[in-house]
């Protein structure tokens, strides 16, 4: 027991030991595909300039922005429109003065245009005769389905409802990549489209003019802390040397190759950057095997620590419960109440919490620290019940011989507890495979990250790809816990 | 060694003991008997500071047993309860050098006081190294009297030592048991409620029922002199048994 202790102990020194050593530039990247592109491509560039860098799939603008102004990454791409909008909600005359208040410098265009439209099918379209968006205020019965964020921003749904007064009340939110096969379905009539989804060409859809002109336009750019151009002017000027390079016809193309083709994200940011700016196109990140051992050891760094951690307090805790039975039903009662929270919120709500603590507020700490918070039911649960369930007698003998409470509570009380403790923590690592794999929604990496890109591009086979590990390595953890079990425990 | 003053227990408002008075005799054999929850267990765990009186004292050599000194009073007296009370993850080495260990002796004192009570009480020495679940029940009551003697102390306390041996086993332990006794000359106070087994080990016999002391004395008052009615009830009770094994 107490070797357990020390190796974890160890271990958790080694983890952030190696974590926050050497500089890696992290560029961040949104949850849809024209994002994570054009982020895959900001840290090939980045990496041309001789430091380390990555991608980071972040989610959507406001943990975006939060990110990059709190140094979590150091760039991502972000479009003119949503940075008066949505970031800053309002359209100062001097953009790059009002980014500079945050510390964020902005590069110049890299070319095209996102812009945020409305479309539907063709046939739809023609049999109601609607062709603007102005059309759209005679067909109340509509049924619309957009993203959440769309839902949300000043920038989408409530300010286009508002600008050409539409009636439309059947509304939903859904996924993206969902919202076009539901179009295409005719589950729903209308959605929001991007202007370089490749989807609008594999579809044929009809993207509905903007006849009162609402949507403002949504150039890409670069968005980068200032710091990062003081330390390392390399990597910005490599950033910048995208700055009017992609077409609109290159980006819908892109985007097409990944959405329709399967193609890897990666792969097809290094062949545009082989073509238009003759960066050498190192074969990295490519094979399944590489990826695998990738997002397993990015897994475990989430699951190894938190549970070390876990046990570390819960035990103790554990042993409190039991000792002092009234603060003992206040412990589980609390514990059993973190349970409760689903584990996406209490995921989120640690994003605020890490970056208070640790001044980390994405990637690994949050999704840690959550995990760690989950772990603590089954194990103070197991070691009070192990406790509890010592025979009255032994805890007579114990007490008869004189041993200090002490050494009871050591030679005696754990290891009779430990086959208890021990499925308790089992339980939490089984369950924490699982959970961990929310983590990609916080840039936590692990088995998440293909799963939920998977998701994003309706790929099957990048689904299964975080899926199949995360089931595995929940079978070959309880495999070793019940190795551990029969090594430990003796009859 | 042992006196209690005017001690009672009670247990969740029921009263389980007292009020009762009474003197352990260094060097003698006292067992304590009566009907089950006539509270001779409660009154042995009394002795070591395991149950504390509500009300009365209990004093160990003229020093009152507190919370404070119980751990001091529990080195110096052994203490052995039904089918041992081993811990069941450590050996019957593991068992008995637990206290020795804990209270800091080196390996040799430990392994030489160890050989010793093996022979002492007649434990196969290739006992030493298993687990409790891998002895006989005769063995494992072995094994406790073992760890209670480990520190050598002034007195024994037995709580039904032998209640869970089968009647044949039970028969050798007695001899064995008594053939200790006798030869350590230590105070002990055993806990049964077999009359026979009372007689067979008892300098003195005290008899309880519903928390009270209904006689106290030399085995043969029992028969002779019975306090009461009672007293001769238990008796006749106890010898139903013998007299049909002697008539057979």
């Amino acid at each position: 027991m107490t070797r357990l202790v020390i190796l974890g102990l160890i271990m958790l020194a080694g983890c952030s030991g190696t974590r926050s050593s050497g500089t890696v530039v992290v560029v961040g990247s949104k949850k849809f595909t024209e994002s994570v592109i054009l982020a895959e491509m900001g840290a090939r560039l980045a990496r041309e300039s001789g430091v380390e860098a990555r991608r980071d799939d972040l989610g959507g603008t406001p943990a975006l922005w939060l990110a990059l102004t709190q140094g979590d990454i150091q760039a991502y791409p972000e479009y003119t429109g949503t940075i008066t909008r949505q970031i800053l909600k309002q359209d100062p005359p001097d953009l790059a003065a009002a980014l500079a208040v945050h510390g964020i410098r902005m590069s110049k265009p890299l070319g095209f245009r996102n812009n945020y439209a409305l479309g539907m099918r063709k046939d739809i379209a023609a049999s109601l005769s609607i062709r603007t968006i102005s059309d759209l205020r005679s067909h109340p019965n509509l049924r619309l389905g957009f993203i959440h964020e769309f839902l949300d921003r000043p920038d989408g749904w409530p300010g286009v409802k508002r600008h050409y007064g539409l009636p439309q009340r059947n509304v939903q939110g859904m996924n993206h990549t969902l919202a076009y096969r539901a179009l295409v379905e005719k589950a729903i009539d209308l959605t929001e489209v991007y202007t370089t989804d490749g989807e609008i060409a594999q579809y044929d859809l009809l993207v509905l003019e903007d006849d009162r002109q609402f949507f403002p336009a949504y150039e890409a750019v670069w968005l980068y802390r200032a710091e990062l151009e003081e330390q390392h002017p390399a990597v910005v000027a490599q950033l910048r040397r995208l700055e009017g390079k992609i077409s609109e016809a290159d980006m819908q193309r892109m985007n097409a190759r990944v959405q329709e083709e399967k193609a890897d994200e990666a792969q097809v940011a290094g062949e545009f950057l082989n073509q238009s700016l003759t960066v050498s196109v190192e074969s990295a990140d490519g094979s399944l095997a590489r990826r695998l051992r990738e997002t397993t050891i990015e897994h475990l760094w989430l699951l190894v620590p938190s549970l070390l951690a876990a046990v570390i307090v819960s035990v103790p805790l554990g042993v409190l419960a039991f000792r002092r039975p009234t603060l003992g039903r206040f412990v589980l009662g609390a514990t059993g109440v973190l349970q409760t929270i689903p584990s996406l919120a209490l995921l989120l709500f640690m994003i605020p919490v890490m970056k208070f603590l640790l001044d980390r507020g994405t990637g690994t700490a949050p999704a840690v620290a959550a995990l760690f918070l989950y772990s603590l039911l089954p194990i103070v649960r197991n070691t009070y019940a192990g406790l509890k369930g010592i025979p009255h007698s032994l805890r007579e003998s114990a007490d008869a011989l004189g041993l200090s409470r002490w050494a009871i509570l050591w030679q005696i009380e754990l290891p009779l507890a430990t086959p208890t403790i021990l499925a308790g923590v089992k339980t939490a690592a089984v369950i924490n495979v699982g959970t961990a794999t929310l983590g990609g929604f916080i840039g936590a990496g692990g088995y998440g990250r293909p799963i939920l890109r998977g998701i994003d591009k309706f790929d099957i086979p990048l689904m299964l790809e975080g899926a199949i590990p995360a089931a595995l390595m929940a079978l070959v953890l309880e495999a070793i816990f019940d190795l551990a079990e029969r090594l430990f425990v003796r009859k | 060694m042992f006196s209690i003053q005017g001690a009672t227990k009670s247990f969740a408002g029921q009263a389980a003991l007292g009020p009762i008075t009474i003197d352990i005799q260094s060097g003698q054999t006292t067992v304590l008997i009566g009907p089950s929850g006539c509270g001779k267990s409660t009154l042995l765990r009394l002795l070591i500071g395991l149950v504390q009186p509500d009300v009365g004292s209990v004093l160990f050599e003229g020093t009152p047993v507190t919370q404070a000194n119980a751990r001091e009073v529990r080195h110096r007296t052994g203490y052995v309860i039904q089918d041992g009370g081993l811990f069941p993850h450590l050996t019957a080495r593991g068992n008995v050098s637990l206290l020795p260990r804990h209270l800091g002796w080196d390996r040799v004192r430990i392994d030489s006081r160890v050989a010793e009570l093996t022979a002492l009480t007649r434990l196969p020495a290739d006992n030493l190294d298993r687990f409790p679940h891998q002895l006989s029940g005769g063995q494992r009551q072995r094994v406790g009297l073992m760890r209670a003697l480990m520190l050598n102390p002034d007195a024994l306390l037995l709580d039904e030592p032998l209640g869970a041996l089968d009647p044949l086993v039970r028969a050798d332990l007695q001899v064995d048991l008594r053939a200790i006794f006798q030869s350590l000359g230590k105070t002990v106070v055993l806990v049964t409620h077999d009359l026979a087994e009372a007689m067979f080990f008892a300098d003195r016999i005290v008899l309880l029922r519903n928390g009270q002391i209904v006689q106290e004395g030399p085995p043969a008052d029992f028969w002779h002199r019975p306090a009461d009615p009672f007293v001769t009830r238990f008796v006749q009770a106890q010898r139903g048994p013998q007299i049909t094994v002697e008539a057979a």
